[in-house]
């Protein structure tokens, strides 16, 4: 195991996942909140345009999203994201549109937590704010929105850490992250199999365990007492 | 769950209706601009010409790549749902035991294969079984399905657990009271009425092993990805191959969340069980279908 550790590059393609994850997630979190917004807005085509991206893309296999942004817009359509001087712009363009597909594919998830999170508040309390006469958003942001928040917190924590496990599909365009590099061990010294596995599981479970444990422990000392 | 927008806000009145007509008609001029600008950029790649999406009319493009590569995503779905049902059921009641070591065995199995990420597990089984000759040129169908198999597996045994969780505590006071065991009261009385308030959860999550079947591509899975990467590279139409097998996906995704949505409003309307749908817990949040599980009057 030392072995693996000293020839490879294990905590460096970790980082790449945490990277991979960050990047992402903040994306996810960005376009998500945009589209929760959306879905609860006033104009139509608002919502429309909500519901029609959330339904189609949280049907796409990530997979399939991860391959198209590649195969698709980076190779056939030569947009790069990286500046192409760099040694680096292959790599870079892979990461980029990689985390492009996996944050707006979380978004779509993101926006169902949020929106599940307002889904958990009694009608009441709107009906309450708008009585008193307070606005469409004065309503969300004094009274809807800080108990919706508190209420997507469990949904949100389960939604990164979906999404750090998705971060590995992103090795099926190459970047080296440790599914990727999970590959070229076992391709290299199968005999390690056992050793790597354990290795790349007990890393997820070091990666995810806190994060849900932390967001039920949130979850549970916000939770809004009815 | 309640329209949402009846209460949030007024009625608009002419003024904001012609707003809200401009916004939207403002966002759909640049949602369709954009749509436009990349598809004529595949136009200007060759990517829309009739030749490019002719072969999707002839029989041989679907008899030897859609077709079977359906069949390959179907099957590995169906097989590791099957087979994700009788590991959730064993390790959700596993964790539902009175019997503490098997409790802790149970959980410690569960979390560990909710933890893995499934294309992990995918790699290490398909070697796994390439090393060690089990199931001869069957390995990628072998690996996808056992990798689906266990994660999925433990997300059922999570909803098992939580189905009992939800349900009220009289009918296992009632259980006992009767004289019934521990275990017969969770057999006979608490499971047939948390498996079905799972039922539309368990639809959800045939959404995800369908959509995850897709990871097969990485181990060479003969699945609808990779056909569409065949066809892509036999006639150089890689982005209407991708465009098919996309709608493919949806199509049979939105049909089987739809399904679940209205076994859970039946479900709801009948009230033949005591539970409410099972709160999403991990990942099977990922379908949404349950996200709209609580019952009651709220926003």
């Amino acid at each position: 195991m030392g072995d693996l550790l000293a020839r490879y590059d294990i905590l460096g393609a970790f980082l790449m996942t945490i990277k991979i994850s960050l990047a992402a997630g903040l994306l996810a979190l960005v376009l998500g909140t945009l589209l929760a917004v959306f879905r609860l807005s006033p104009v139509p085509v608002l919502r429309a345009f909500g519901s029609t991206y959330v339904n189609l893309v949280r049907n796409t296999p990530l997979t399939l999203l991860v391959t198209f942004a590649q195969f698709g817009l980076l190779s056939l359509l030569n947009w790069h994201l990286a500046n192409q001087s760099s040694p680096t712009s292959v790599a870079d363009d892979n990461f980029r549109w990689g985390v492009l597909a996996l944050g707006g594919y979380t978004a779509a998830f993101v926006c169902e937590a949020l929106r599940s999170g307002v889904n958990t508040i009694p009608v009441g309390q709107a009906e309450a704010a708008r009585s008193i006469g307070l606005t469409f958003t004065q309503t969300l942001r004094e009274v809807v929105l800080p108990q919706a928040f508190r209420a997507s917190i469990a949904p949100l924590g389960s939604t990164f850490i979906a999404m750090i496990k998705n971060s590995t599909v992103l090795s099926v365009i190459g970047v080296a992250e440790i599914a990727f590099l999970q590959s070229r061990i076992i391709d290299e010294n199968a005999d390690q199999l056992y050793t790597i596995m354990a290795i790349v599981a007990l890393g997820f479970v070091i990666l995810t365990l806190p994060l849900g444990m932390g967001a039920t422990a949130l979850s549970k000392r916000l939770a809004v007492k009815r | 769950m309640m329209r949402s927008a009846d209460v949030l806000f007024d009625i608009p009145g002419p003024k904001a209706r012609r707003t809200q007509s401009i916004v939207g008609g403002i966002l759909t001029l640049a949602a369709a601009a954009l749509g436009a600008f990349v598809i004529w950029q595949f136009a200007k790649k060759g990517q829309f010409e009739g030749a490019k999406w002719s072969p999707f009319l002839t029989g041989e493009i679907w008899q030897y790549y859609i077709l079977p590569g359906l069949i390959g995503t179907l099957k590995a779905a169906v097989v590791s749902v099957a087979l994700a049902a009788v590991f959730g059921l064993v390790f959700g009641m596993g964790r539902l035991s009175d019997i503490a070591p098997v409790r802790w065995a149970s959980g410690v199995i569960v979390e560990l294969f909710r933890a893995v990420p499934v294309l992990v597990m995918m790699i290490f089984f398909f070697n796994v079984y390439l090393l060690s000759g089990m199931f001869p040129s069957q390995e990628a169908f072998a690996g996808v399905v056992t990798a689906l198999t266990l994660y999925n597996g433990s997300v059922v045994a999570e909803l098992v657990r939580s189905g009992v969780d939800n349900l009220p505590r009289g009918q296992r006071e009632a259980g006992l009271s009767i004289g019934l065991t521990g275990g017969q009261t969770l057999r006979s009385i608490m499971l047939p009425q948390a498996l079905t308030a799972m039922l539309p959860a368990i639809m959800s999550q045939l959404v995800v092993v369908l959509k995850d079947s897709a990871l097969g591509y990485a181990i060479t899975y003969e699945e609808l990805l990779n056909k569409a990467n065949q066809i892509g590279s036999y006639k150089g139409n890689l982005i209407p191959a991708f465009i098919v097998i996309a709608v493919i996906f949806i199509a049979m995704n939105f049909a089987l969340t739809t399904l679940a949505q209205r076994i859970e409003q039946r479900l709801r309307r009948r009230g033949h069980t005591a539970g409410l749908a099972p709160q999403p817990t991990a990942d099977e949040f990922e379908t949404g279908a349950i996200a709209d599980a609580e019952s009651g009057r709220t926003l």
